[in-house]
């Protein structure tokens, strides 16, 4: 009897702290993320929908649209290239300094942004060691395209690396090893065995890359000049219009981050489960 | 000598892996390489295989000095220990991989993997995944996958470590008749001491780096040469010393022996009809049951042995006091073994015929 009771008690119990949390999260992610989406959505439409496609349409919002996008294939692609021999070295060799290789590509995950915009203006700005050198070739870094490029690399930069490490470390050598035996060549041996095992990972990887890349503001702002049609990526449109008080059309332009935002997650969400249904 | 090793040294850091290694293999032999882990077996494997450099000595294979020779122009097989299947691929593909590298045309790949996958059992399982198959069907897998592209060795890394006790015994048969019928020179490296006798027609067993003794199964269970051998194949006890034993006189400069379980004969009080002064008394300290038969722990003048009992026998308990008749036992100093016959034995056969 008693012990029933107990085990009913303990029941109870677990429903109530079943409630409590569930209800916890809600409220939190309402405050956080519903409410503040929703909005934006009704401030972006508050001024009927001609207003809505005139802001999205604007020449310079295109323009900053076609940068971003620019901006984060670029990153995304130069990252992918760099994240898969950083991440083949550092999980298949042993070497010297493999530790110290390791930090240093978290960097970026620990530096403000705006930190990493000031460090490029210092190194190719008009007081950097390397601007006479890009003046005599007549290369324009810092408020130019390139510029807007490269903070974005640097902000990304960990992304598919830290995605790609744990899966080839997981996976041993043995594979590998037995296909050189066959007489296999290194590049046989990676795209046949090493690139369907990491496959998932990377492309989880690139989507995440994408993601932020995308959003970057902070080191992109110190790097652009803020140069409108020229330099300004959707992040920083959206800053500028807003201080001139276009409320309605700020929210607007956001609003295409917000969509591919969600086509992000969307992706993501496929290659998660790809990734689990392939991952024997 | 088909594969022969010369000399060979190796060493990691500051273990050795090899030290003086030197042995020759006859053509169309199956070898077992013995030895405790750390004994250096799996580094001689790789070493053959190319896997691995030795730091001096020369690896022969068919009359070739293959040391400067990558590993994949060896014309080796390797079966890993896990196997190593490639997961991302299906039977088929795991078995074509070797031969898709040598470009050979789609229709002899054709044949040769169906050839294969016959000759493991596989049928009608080509499109299968590793992961969809059996430990056992696995390493059937990996066998096929090392030769394929029809090697002149096969090397195999511990075959059976990965496989539950059950299968294991079916497999280590099947592979015997599987290297036996393809007729290839085939190395596999165990701990099993009941393994390598089992399949090898010869066993090269190691220890800290040395081969300490090679030889048929038999010959290494009946002539053991290093006190190593002696106490590491049948399951040994050491005797620290067997000059207290009855029947058992010193040998000059050889102070320990070790005794099989077949060299003891342990008897009830009243059983033992025969060479009663030979025997000595003990105490049954421990009763393991084996299966078909009983192994008996027995403490004779502070000395433990092991040694077995048929179950037809009329049983014994533990702490019972019993006779226990030591026929003989391999004595040995620092590097030989001299096998001795309890003198007591002799002295009353003589008397009773």
């Amino acid at each position: 009897m008693n012990i029933e009771q107990e085990s009913v008690n303990l029941k109870k119990g677990t429903k109530v702290t079943k409630v409590v949390l569930i209800g916890v999260s809600l409220v939190f992610v309402l405050i956080m993320l519903v409410i503040p989406m929703l909005v934006l959505i009704v401030y972006a439409l508050k001024d009927g929908g001609t207003k809505y496609i005139e802001a999205i349409t604007d020449p310079y919002t295109i323009k900053a649209l076609r940068l971003t996008i620019v901006a984060t294939v670029t990153a995304v692609a130069i990252n992918t290239f760099f994240g898969l021999f950083a991440a083949w070295a550092v999980s298949k060799f042993h070497f010297r300094g493999k530790q110290l290789l390791l930090t240093i590509i978290d960097i970026p995950f620990a530096v403000s942004p705006v930190i990493a915009g000031l460090i490029f203006i210092l190194t190719f700005g008009r007081i950097g060691w390397a601007h006479d050198f890009l003046n005599a070739h007549n290369i324009k870094v810092v408020f130019a395209v390139p510029g807007v490029i490269i903070a974005t690399i640097f902000v990304t930069f960990p992304f598919i690396s830290r995605e790609i490490i744990p899966v080839l470390n997981a996976q041993g050598r043995d594979e590998e090893e037995a296909a050189a035996l066959m007489g296999a060549s290194g590049f046989h041996i990676f795209r046949k065995i090493t690139l369907p095992h990491m496959k998932w990972a990377l492309l989880y990887g690139i989507v995440l890359c994408s993601a932020r890349a995308m959003g970057e503001f902070g080191a992109v702002s110190v790097l652009s000049g803020h140069l409108r049609g020229k330099t300004n990526t959707l992040p920083l449109h959206v800053e500028i219009i807003y201080n001139e008080f276009k409320l309605s059309a700020a929210f607007a332009v956001s609003s295409i981050l917000v969509v591919l935002a969600v086509i992000i997650l969307i992706l993501r969400n496929i290659v998660e489960y790809k990734a689990k249904k392939g991952g024997r | 000598m088909y594969v022969e090793l010369k000399d060979i040294n190796k060493t990691f850091h500051n273990y050795k892996a090899s030290d003086h290694v030197n042995f020759g293999i006859e053509q169309g032999k199956l070898i077992g390489l013995l030895g405790p882990s750390g004994s250096g077996k799996t580094t001689i494997l790789r070493m053959i295989a190319g896997l691995e450099q030795p730091d001096s000595g020369d690896i022969f294979i068919n009359g070739n000095r293959v040391n400067d020779i990558p590993a994949s122009k060896r014309g080796v097989g390797f079966v890993f220990q896990n196997y190593a299947l490639f997961r991302y691929m299906d039977v088929f593909d795991n078995i074509a991989f070797g031969l898709e590298i040598q470009k050979k045309n789609k229709k002899e790949i054709k044949d040769r993997v169906f050839e294969l996958i016959k000759l493991i059992g596989l049928e009608g399982l080509e499109h299968r995944y590793p992961n969809q198959l059996s430990g056992g069907q696995r390493q059937r897998v990996a066998f096929a996958r090392a030769l394929a592209p029809k090697p002149q060795l096969l090397l195999l890394d511990e075959p059976f470590a990965a496989i539950d006790a059950k299968v294991r015994q079916e497999l280590r048969s099947w592979l015997k008749e599987m290297i036996s019928r393809v007729g290839i020179t085939s190395i596999f490296v165990t701990h099993d001491q009941d393994e390598a006798i089992e399949v090898a027609d010869e066993i090269i067993i190691t220890n800290q780096g040395r081969v300490e003794q090679m030889g048929s199964p038999v010959d290494i269970y009946k002539k053991p040469t290093t006190p190593f051998v002696a106490q590491f194949i049948g399951q040994s006890s050491l005797v620290n010393d067997y000059t207290s034993l009855i029947g058992f006189e010193q040998v000059e400069g050889m102070h320990q022996a070790v005794i099989r379980p077949e060299f003891i004969r342990i008897a009830k009080q009243g059983e033992l009809k025969q060479y009663l002064s030979a025997a000595e008394e003990g105490i049954v300290a421990g009763i393991a049951f084996r299966g078909d038969n009983l192994e008996v722990k027995v403490q004779v003048k502070g000395q433990s042995f092991t040694a077995t009992r048929s179950l037809e026998k009329e049983s014994i308990q533990v702490g019972e006091k019993v006779n226990v008749l030591v026929y003989r036992l391999y004595a040995f100093d620092d590097s030989k073994t001299l096998l001795l016959d309890n003198k007591a034995m002799e002295d009353r056969n003589s008397v009773y015929i």
